[in-house]
């Protein structure tokens, strides 16, 4: 089951750039969230400091508060802790090069001391099965390594190894833009699925990717937020005119 | 989903870990100029600067001058570099500029391979195969072609600086060929082919257009040439006839720097003559540190820091 | 006046310059020649000198008193694999952590500062570090030992196998390890079992050259090793090694000695040779299908 998400005066630099300025949101539980707006307005660094991943570039730092559920990002709870309750599926298919399918969806289990052989069976095929690529590499699992698959389908192990280690939030920083339509689709299709049981966030450039699976949609730009809405309203009658200028096509 | 807390200390001790072995590796630099100094102390107390100008080395009188040695490290490997830079810019134009692609590979790969014979072995194939040539037929030729610049006069032992200096330009010319080879691919291709689109001739383009821009780095690849042969101690050793003597001749025997430490080290009676000695190492130890650096500098500021592909 | 351009002719490239372009490049073949020359002597000689001499016995027995004929070298070899074995125990995992130290912790000034002393340190005389070696353990042991020649190979390995191990290690993109970092893998876990684990093959592969560098070394187990005729397996005595054994036999006056030095010289050869192989093979087999 997946929980909500509130954002409370959040900002964050790089060194003495600021990136993201006094965002302020709250993302429901169970529903798939876009994040939209032009190259560079912050939606990646925003999502990113989420879980804490903004941290591992030098430099960067963050002011501001993140609850997810209940717990809070950034006190004094260590950011290893946070990551394994929110996953994170990235812009480029990443999966660990050297590893079998079987040894990427496990990893984030073994790796973290998990270690009974049976259990991690039932999560891998499970996990698969959530990611809609197990009928597809079911006979190979242990034989071909993860960077073998087309990337499509690398982009579908990413996701299954997210969900491996059952978090309550999926983010995803723009996971289609490396991929063709096709696994396009099915990735969009999957997202549907999956929101039943988690709470998604995804960033996208592409606005009708943004109309197609999310009830909430968010319009930044300049690393502000300028509108936050059912997806419906921010499409067809938006409040802000520089949102309705983006969405029509005016710039970006 | 998964349980339990998560410790920070972990991550800390591992972090610590491993800037522990950087440190590690000054210290080893720290330990080696520590105990060359404190260990030439004696020798340095007993004759000061005197001892690099000292033309006579006297175990038995304890009087222990160093210039015999410096001028035999000095005389060889400028020899050999005389040898060696010709043949390997030579080897290093064609592997890059002329050779067709498919030899590339194995010729460099070739090239290679003699950068991995040992020490030791260049010195036994020295000694049974190349100082009898030497002595045959080669320094015969040169007294009666060049005697007369008096570089090669006295008898034609086969052993002595001649010797050393060729079989050192073979173990260096790996190097600098490997390094000019990465410096002339750094040259960027739109200089060769403006000086082809004037209607030069390849070796004129490779003149004008290649080796002229590359020339820092060549210089560079030649001084970490320098810097390889200056610490070279076995194959040399083996050859350069073991005198501590200074001779004109190339003909006549000498001795290096580390070819006395490698001889007289275990034999060092006497708390004096092993300080002279680890004075020696000190010496060496500096020079070819002062070389290799100003090296390394020619050649970074060419490739741009690119690191340099397999063993240097 | 006409408007014209005159023609210009341009004349053929002039027969000087065309010989001189054949010249200069019949010149760099010869270059090339003259340096594949020694090469192929080289390994020649190795083959035509020291075939005839390894034999069951020069692989099993000690060397034989001076005059006599036969023995072997036996004692040579498995003591070189002696000090090879402690200088990897010593200079393997402290050159991979200082390796990981420069790749992922070290991209600072501090980083610079240890790269730049590593390189220094690689450019040492072998000889230099033999002394070093020297001062540090066999004068306080008194007594010459596998250990101190151990100690100066492991000297001489560390910086080759830091820097190679940096290299590939900042080959693996930062994808990986943010994918490990997304997980809830902590850092230490993620250099060990991740960007380590990707970057095996190439690490494996720098260990082997800085392992295959030492393996012919002489001059830094001159006063350290030492040298045995004897078979030794205390770790306070004088060992004997495969490259000292060649050096003392070569220099001899003895032509039996000569004739065992070749034998001694081709085996080194050999086992540098297998070593690097056999350690790639193994690399590649371990890796998956389309890894």
């Amino acid at each position: 089951m997946g929980v909500g998400i509130t954002v409370e005066h959040l900002n964050a630099f790089y060194g003495k750039t600021q990136a993201l300025f006094d965002i302020n949101l709250t993302v429901l539980a169970n529903h798939a969230t876009a994040l939209i707006g032009p190259s560079g307005c912050g939606k990646s660094t925003f999502i990113r400091c989420l879980n804490r991943m903004h941290e591992t570039i030098p430099d960067a730092r963050v002011e501001g508060k993140v609850r997810i559920g209940e717990f809070s990002v950034y006190n004094g709870t260590s950011a290893t802790q946070l990551r394994r309750r929110v996953g994170m599926v990235f812009q480029k298919p990443n999966p660990f090069p050297t590893m079998s399918i079987y040894d990427n969806v496990a990893a984030g289990l073994k790796l973290n001391g998990f270690g009974n052989r049976k259990q991690l069976d039932e999560i891998v095929e499970k996990s698969l099965n959530s990611s809609a690529l197990w009928g597809e590499v079911k006979d190979s699992l242990h034989k071909k390594s993860g960077a073998s698959l087309s990337g499509g389908q690398q982009q579908r192990l990413c996701i299954a190894r997210a969900l491996a280690v059952q978090p309550e939030v999926l983010l995803m920083d723009e996971p289609c833009s490396a991929l063709d339509p096709i696994s396009t689709g099915k990735i969009e299709d999957l997202i549907f699925q999956l929101k039943e049981q988690y709470t998604i966030v995804i960033v996208t450039h592409n606005m009708q990717q943004a109309a197609r699976v999310a009830e909430f949609t968010g319009f930044f730009l300049l690393g502000k937020m300028i509108e936050f809405d059912k997806t419906e309203k921010v499409f067809t009658n938006p409040s802000d005119k520089r949102t309705e200028d983006y969405v029509t096509g005016r710039f970006g | 989903m998964l349980q339990g807390k998560v410790s920070e200390i972990p991550d800390a001790v591992f972090g610590w870990a491993m800037r522990l072995c950087g440190v590690a590796v000054v210290a080893l630099l720290g330990l080696i100029v520590y105990e060359l100094i404190v260990g030439s102390q004696l020798s340095w107390h007993a004759f000061g600067l005197k001892f690099f100008g000292g033309q006579d080395w006297n175990p038995v009188e304890e009087q222990f001058g160093a210039l015999p040695f410096i001028y035999g490290t000095l005389v060889s490997s400028l020899l050999s570099l005389v040898i060696a830079v010709p043949l390997a810019v030579g080897v290093a134009v064609f592997i890059t500029e002329m050779c067709p692609v498919a030899l590339r590979g194995p010729l460099s790969f070739t090239t290679e391979l003699l950068a991995a014979i040992p020490s030791v072995i260049y010195g036994l194939w020295a000694i049974f195969i190349l100082v009898p040539l030497l002595r045959t037929y080669v320094q015969p030729f040169l007294a009666t072609t060049l005697g007369w610049t008096g570089l090669f006069s006295g008898p034609p032992y086969g052993i002595g600086m001649l010797a050393a200096g060729v079989i050192l330009a073979i173990m260096i010319i790996p190097i600098i060929s490997s390094i000019t080879r990465e410096v002339l691919t750094v040259v960027p291709q739109h200089q060769r082919e403006a000086v082809l689109a004037l209607g030069a001739t390849r070796w004129e383009m490779i003149r004008i257009g290649v080796l002229r821009n590359a020339r820092a780095g060549i210089v560079g690849a030649v001084i970490l040439g320098l810097g390889r042969a200056l610490g070279e101690t076995m194959a040399v050793t083996m050859v350069i006839g073991n005198r501590a003597e200074i001779a004109k001749s190339l003909f006549a025997p000498g001795y290096t720097m580390a070819s006395v430490l490698a001889n007289e080290f275990t034999e060092a009676t006497g708390d004096v003559y092993l300080s002279a000695l680890i004075e020696i190492g000190l010496a060496l130890f500096l020079v070819t540190i002062v070389v290799n650096a100003m090296a390394r500098l020619l050649v970074w500021s060419v490739t741009r820091g690119q690191p340099a592909k397999g063993v240097v | 006046m006409s408007t014209a351009p005159t023609a210009i002719v341009i004349p053929p490239i002039s027969l000087w310059r065309r010989f001189v372009d054949r010249a200069m490049t019949g010149v760099a073949v010869l270059t090339v020649i003259l340096v594949l020359l020694p090469l192929f002597a080289i390994f020649a000689y190795l083959v035509y000198k020291g075939i005839g001499s390894i034999n069951w016995a020069f692989l099993t027995q000690t060397p034989k008193p001076v005059g006599e004929a036969g023995g072997g070298m036996a004692n040579a070899i498995v003591g070189s694999m002696v000090i090879l074995a402690i200088a990897s125990l010593l200079g393997v995992p402290l050159g991979i952590g200082a390796g990981i130290y420069l790749s992922e912790y070290g991209r600072n000034r501090y980083g610079d500062a240890v790269r730049f002393i590593s390189d220094v340190l690689n450019g040492v005389p072998s000889i230099v570090i033999g002394i070093v070696a020297y001062a540090i353990v066999v004068m306080r042991q008194k007594h010459f030992s596998a250990l101190a020649g151990g100690v100066a190979l492991a000297i001489m390995m560390v910086p080759t196998i830091a820097r190679t191990t940096e290299q590939m290690l900042l080959l693996v993109p930062q994808a990986i390890r943010e994918a490990a970092y997304g997980l809830g893998v902590s850092r230490w876990r993620t250099t060990l079992s991740i960007t380590l684990r990707t970057a095996t093959s190439g690490v494996i592969t720098g260990v082997m050259l800085a392992f295959a560098r030492v393996a012919g070394e002489t001059a830094p187990l001159l006063f350290t090793a030492f040298g045995n005729q004897f078979w030794n397996w205390k770790t306070d005595q004088p060992i004997a090694a495969l490259s000292l054994q060649i050096f003392t036999y070569a220099i001899s006056p003895f032509d039996e000695w000569h004739r065992q030095a070749w034998a001694g010289a081709l085996v080194l050869i050999i086992l540098i040779v297998s070593a690097v192989t056999a350690v790639r093979i193994a690399v590649r087999r371990g890796t998956l299908a389309g890894a």
